[in-house]
């Protein structure tokens, strides 16, 4: 296996973990970043060849925004909203560690069995996408905070990102920057939102939303 | 074989100077002048001259364990390989001795400590069973994957064969298990970010509030077994980050020392510039050296 392809297998599920293992949010919106960063190299490990423009845009889009816009925009709603971490999420620390373990292999358990065009590394690149979308589906559903949600849907999107590289070869340009636009733009309206619910609850918790403000009056 | 007694009687003669080490770093950091580098054997030999204070209250487990304690760690190291030799007592299957020696002697520290009836001591003993339960499973994970890479079930077999083509075909690998290995090493050793030597604070002890009522030549004892344990837990860390093999003996063991020094200076750096991390966060830590050895093991076996 490639030395370089290798490293980045590792460096995605220490920062998938640290993101399920991690209570505050400077450090998952940090651990978002570095994904992004990490991403903006993987058009260069899977293809070899094809024109080199093509990859260069997608991998200096990707790495603009996922690797800074999206990171200073959650960085500010974060202090806008003034939290700074997420007190008691529905499943502890710990224990989310330990489910993503045994979800790491059962991603893999899956991806082996996927008919797959037979490339060397192509298995492993898959198990990762997976186990990366299961951290962001995780990540939505056991916390409390709007903030984590966000982070958890853009974790989402950088498995989905990862199968979208490597097992569509010949995806236009104009698909990638789409689905990137899309993501900019979700995140914005994110922003906005957690920014409305904060200045009208005084929290971003989610599952307080339930109950309407004027309940008892 | 004479290189392996050579080793031992190297570590039982330098062990003691590693702590010296440690404290010059750190009076280096604070801008001190410091204790003198050989101030563990002044205090050993202090120590040694003084007599014994036993309480009323103690049974025959707290006399005999500083005994027990430091044979523990001499059997351990008949088995520790030390710059890619073969030890003494090498077999298959001692990693495995290795790790629950330790842990023996780790179970009459703990025994040990209740039987004073002190509540300050049962407190660290219940730390101490908590925090080293969790370091295990990283510890062995990672012996498990070393086993695993080498294909070798005896530590000298395992060590003998690390070398640095194993480091350019494994290196991601390795290097999950030197992360794990170092954390397993600071908690084991009573280091800082899981405990503070120095203070004796008894809301967060561990180790040192385990040893309040021992005095005199159990004392010294206990010492000197707790730098034997940095000694060995030390050389399996630097045997995995530096297996230089030149195939001249003497040379690959001055290694290895090398190495313990470079290890006490860094753990210096880390009590330097680290806190000791809060009690309830000291299990997050270790999880996450488990976490490392898993992800290290499920990495190769795949």
């Amino acid at each position: 296996m490639n030395v370089w392809l290798s490293a980045f297998l590792i460096l995605m599920v220490l920062s998938n973990l640290a993101l399920l293992g991690s209570s505050r949010l400077g450090v998952c919106i940090r651990c978002v970043a570095f994904q992004g960063w990490l991403l903006a190299f993987l058009p260069f490990f899977v293809h070899t060849e094809g024109a080199v423009y093509r990859l260069l845009l997608i991998a200096l889009g990707t790495l603009v925004l996922k690797g800074f816009v999206f990171p200073a925009l959650l960085t500010r709603s974060m202090q806008e909203a003034d939290v700074r971490r997420e007190v008691e999420p529905f499943i502890g620390y710990s224990l989310s560690l330990l489910f993503g373990l045994v979800a790491w292999l059962g991603c893999h358990w899956i991806a082996a069995r996927f008919p797959l065009p037979t490339e060397p590394g192509m298995v492993l690149l898959l198990s990762e996408a997976l186990f990366t979308m299961y951290a962001g589906f995780f990540l939505i559903v056991s916390r409390k905070k709007a903030l984590t949600q966000v982070i958890g849907y853009l974790v989402l999107e950088n498995g989905i990102y990862i199968i979208g590289i490597t097992l569509a070869q010949n995806e236009p340009l104009l698909v990638e920057m789409g689905i990137l636009l899309d993501v900019f733009a979700a995140v914005f309206i994110m922003g906005i939102t957690m920014f409305h619910i904060n200045r009208e609850f005084d929290h971003i918790d989610t599952d307080r939303l339930s109950t309407l403000k004027d309940w008892d009056s | 074989m004479i290189l392996a007694l050579f080793s031992i009687l190297a570590a039982l003669l330098f062990a003691p100077f590693l702590f010296g080490v440690i404290n010059r770093t750190k009076a280096l950091f604070a801008g001190r002048t410091g204790q003198p580098l050989l101030q563990m054997y002044y205090d050993l030999y202090k120590l040694g001259n003084k007599g014994v204070v036993y309480s009323h209250t103690i049974s025959w487990v707290f006399r005999v364990y500083p005994v027990l304690a430091l044979a523990g760690m001499l059997l351990v190291l008949l088995l520790l390989p030390q710059g890619g030799h073969v030890a003494l007592l090498a077999g298959p299957g001692d990693l495995f001795a290795l790790a629950y020696i330790l842990a023996l002697v780790r179970f009459f520290n703990v025994i040990a400590a209740l039987d004073t009836g002190s509540s300050f001591e049962g407190m660290g003993a219940s730390r101490e069973v908590q925090f080293s339960a969790l370091a295990e499973i990283a510890f062995l994970l990672g012996l498990c994957t070393l086993a695993c890479v080498t294909g070798s079930y005896s530590l000298s077999g395992i060590y003998t064969q690390l070398s640095y083509s194993a480091w350019l075909a494994h290196g991601a690998v390795f290097l999950l298990i030197a992360i794990a290995f170092f954390i397993v090493f600071l908690a084991e050793n009573a280091r800082i970010p899981v405990d503070d030597p120095n203070t004796h604070l008894e809301l967060t002890m561990i180790h040192e509030v385990m040893i309040l009522d021992s005095s005199g030549p159990d004392l010294a004892f206990l010492h000197y077994a707790s730098a034997l344990k940095f000694w060995i837990l030390g050389s399996l860390l630097i045997g995995l980050l530096f297996p230089i093999h030149t195939g001249y003996g003497l040379i690959d063991v001055a290694f290895a020392w090398l190495g313990l020094l470079v290890l006490a200076v860094s753990v210096g750096i880390v009590e330097s510039i680290m806190a000791r991390l809060r009690l309830l966060r000291v299990p997050q830590l270790l999880v996450s050296a488990s976490v490392f050895s898993f992800v290290a093991l499920i990495f190769l076996l795949r």
